[in-house]
């Protein structure tokens, strides 16, 4: 019974898996429901769908199974048209000739046509009357005036749908940040380091039953601190630029270790390291922090995670004045050269698919600069990254360095 | 038995369907929603209009799994073996029932309110799954397994703080509450303050949607910060007309009790000072 639904939903990417389906088939068994459609509607969203940003999704398979609806691929509405460009920013207000102009295609042709403009296009846009965008004439996007346009993303208006599922109203509930930070977050507790300090608020068994034994059985109860995680991180973070391109898997990186490390500390630059960072990325970069304040505020049992793409001008790594954006009177390498040897356990994650560093000569150099302890931005790259940081800080721990 | 919402708890079609599902499968039952959409009080009112013993368990930061089921409190029991107490012996006397404990051994099937699961660490979901599935737990102290008599209800909330596991999710049903449309609310409010002018009303959501719908405002203001305010505007007795004038000015009377952020509140008396210079 509605095996053909269940692998509808698969297909559209909602995570349901046989255990649910299951607890479906048997809540449908024990009456939970009646035949009506809209009762199954409910519960079925309730066994099956456990996150509300996958509630849009699930409208949209539960309508095309149940009422045959024109299913639009969820790949390509949700993934292949980034939302900024469906933002409505623009209203455009059109005049009675305008509205004339615009030409009916049907909806193959639009597909097409969708396509083709897909692969031309490499910006935001509104307005205007070809490419993709928002309040413009073109018969894609929303807001628009085109008589036989697609609707992708926005608000859509007079909806007279009646059912729930096609009202569709969870769909700006899909697509936050916040997606995949859970994995994130448990490779990050490799670098849990504990220990007991603050306030004594764990009784103490062993110590209380010796202390007792040697109090000679007169009760003395013992307590100890909790243990808590103890390491502490400082995180730099390239903005701007080219890494525009990463700054939701930076953001995801970003909110994950902020809740998962008690002493976190982040600074942020431009491409490479200097002799100065800022705190604060919203304030424009007028607030300075000297790095030499950073080498002096932090002990050297910080760990360091640097997050960039290491994509520049080699100038700006090897040379003095070659950074972009001021006059370095030292070279960039000779800061990050002093910044490892303050931090001895420090890691560099690279969103830039590993494949491509070879072919960017600054990367290449900062990897050598690195002794190779630089990591692809994936789940795997990250839990290399976390090893690397807490083994280095197990062996120098263990081993007498010679000189 | 059904559960169709209370006199004092407006609830939508598709929660009744959540909740009822959960508990004819005796699966836990997952909320999620804004804050003040009334997710704790889910659980207190099922209790109640089903007549079912409800068992509260507030998750903090530094709770662990256990805490749920027993805590062995072996200091009184080292204090009173000192003191020669009668029963040191027999180490049940030391052992206190949680929250889970007191609902498997409940006589008839009782509610257990898990509130605010993503507080905990991150693991806390996982440590709970045994339980969760079985409902069955062992005391190590004293080598006993406790069995649930009745399949306890669940209700279970999260304020999306921290993802929970996938193996958790599995378990569960899920309901996301969303935030009540105009009619909806206007119920909502019937429920709380009966006697309320329908003019007050109306002005006073019309405020309120229009504040929740201002961009960049850092905590919109929620059903039960809409509730404490029309009580201040009841107990103030300010008038439809009142709220009405103000709203040209774009900070509404008595909007401490809706806007809680020092920064929301600058935003707004910037927008009243536009509007005032453009009107």
């Amino acid at each position: 019974m509605f095996v053909e639904f269940f692998y509808e939903l698969r297909n559209m990417k909602v995570p349901v898996t046989i255990r649910e389906y299951l607890m479906l088939l048997e809540a449908m068994e024990k009456g939970v429901c009646e035949a009506k459609v809209d009762d199954f509607y409910y519960l079925a969203r309730s066994a099956l769908v456990k996150d509300e940003r996958n509630f849009d999704r699930f409208d949209q398979a539960f309508g095309s199974y149940f009422r045959g609806l024109e299913r639009k691929s969820a790949e390509f509405f949700d993934d292949a048209i980034p939302d900024s460009w469906m933002r409505a920013l623009t209203q455009r207000v059109f005049s009675e000739e305008e509205l004339e102009k615009l030409e009916k295609l049907d909806f193959d042709e639009l597909m097409e046509e969708l396509q083709k403009r897909l692969e031309e296009q490499d910006k935001p846009h509104s307005g205007g009357n070809k490419w993709i965008g928002t309040g413009g004439t073109s018969p894609f996007g929303h807001s628009g005036m085109n008589p036989a346009g697609v609707r992708i993303g926005g608000e859509g208006g007079g909806g007279s749908a009646t059912k729930v599922w096609k009202k569709r109203e969870f769909r700006n509930l899909t697509g936050e940040v916040e997606i995949g930070t859970r994995n994130i977050k448990v490779a990050l507790r490799r670098l849990r380091k504990f220990a007991r300090e603050g306030a004594e608020d764990e009784f103490d068994l062993d110590e209380t039953i010796s202390s007792t034994a040697r109090n000679a059985g007169l009760l003395d109860v013992k307590m100890r601190p909790e243990r808590r995680n103890r390491v502490k991180v400082l995180m730099f973070i390239d903005v701007g630029g080219t890494m525009d391109l990463h700054v939701k898997v930076s953001e995801e990186l970003f909110s994950a270790s902020k809740s998962e490390f008690k002493h976190l500390e982040y600074f942020y630059f431009h491409n490479f390291l200097y002799e100065r960072v800022w705190r604060d990325n919203r304030r424009g970069r007028s607030e300075f922090v000297p790095t030499w304040e950073v080498l002096n505020t932090y002990s050297s049992d910080y760990k360091v995670i640097f997050v960039g793409d290491a994509t520049m001008s080699p100038y700006e790594v090897t040379e003095v004045g070659g950074s972009v954006e001021h006059w370095n009177e030292e070279a960039g390498a000779v800061w990050f050269q002093r910044l490892m040897e303050q931090f001895p356990d420090l890691v560099w994650l690279n969103p830039e698919a590993p494949e491509r560093w070879p072919q960017t000569m600054s990367t290449q150099l900062i990897y050598k600069l690195l002794g190779g302890r630089m990591f692809p931005m994936t789940l795997n790259g990250l839990d290399r990254a976390m090893d690397t940081l807490r083994k280095r800080n197990a062996s120098a721990q263990n081993s007498i360095r010679p000189h | 038995m059904k559960f169709t919402g209370t006199d004092t708890y407006v609830t939508t079609d598709d929660l009744n369907m959540a909740v009822n599902a959960a508990m004819t499968l005796e699966r836990p039952l997952l909320i999620k929603g804004e804050p003040g959409t009334g997710k704790t009080l889910l659980a207190i009112e099922v209790a109640q209009s089903l007549g079912m013993p409800l068992f509260e368990w507030h998750i903090k930061s530094t709770t662990k799994a256990r805490h749920g089921l027993y805590e062995y409190d072996a200091v009184s029991r080292l204090r009173d073996s000192q003191l020669g107490v009668e029963g040191v012996a027999e180490i049940r006397n030391y052992i206190d029932k949680g929250p889970l404990w007191h609902a498997f051994d409940s006589d008839q099937q009782s509610v257990v309110l898990i509130d605010e699961i993503d507080k905990a660490d991150i693991e806390f979901p996982n440590d709970l799954l045994q339980e969760l599935d079985r409902m069955e737990f062992s005391v190590y102290e004293t080598q006993e397994t406790i069995q649930a008599k009745h399949r306890p209800l669940m209700i279970i909330t999260s304020n999306n703080e921290k993802e929970l596991p996938d193996a958790f999710l599995r378990r569960c049903f899920f309901h996301y509450i969303q935030f009540p449309d105009n009619e909806t609310m206007e119920k909502i409010i019937h429920v709380h303050f009966p006697e309320i002018k329908q003019e007050l009303l109306k002005e006073a959501l019309d405020v309120f949607y229009s504040l929740r719908d201002v961009n960049g405002i850092k905590k919109k203001p929620s059903t039960s910060e809409l509730l404490d305010w029309i009580k201040l505007l009841l107990v103030e007795d300010i008038d439809a007309d009142a709220i009405k004038s103000d709203s040209s000015k774009a900070i509404p009377q008595l909007y401490g009790a809706l806007l809680k952020n020092e920064q929301d509140v600058h935003m707004f008396e910037r927008l009243a000072f536009l509007s005032r210079h453009q009107g």
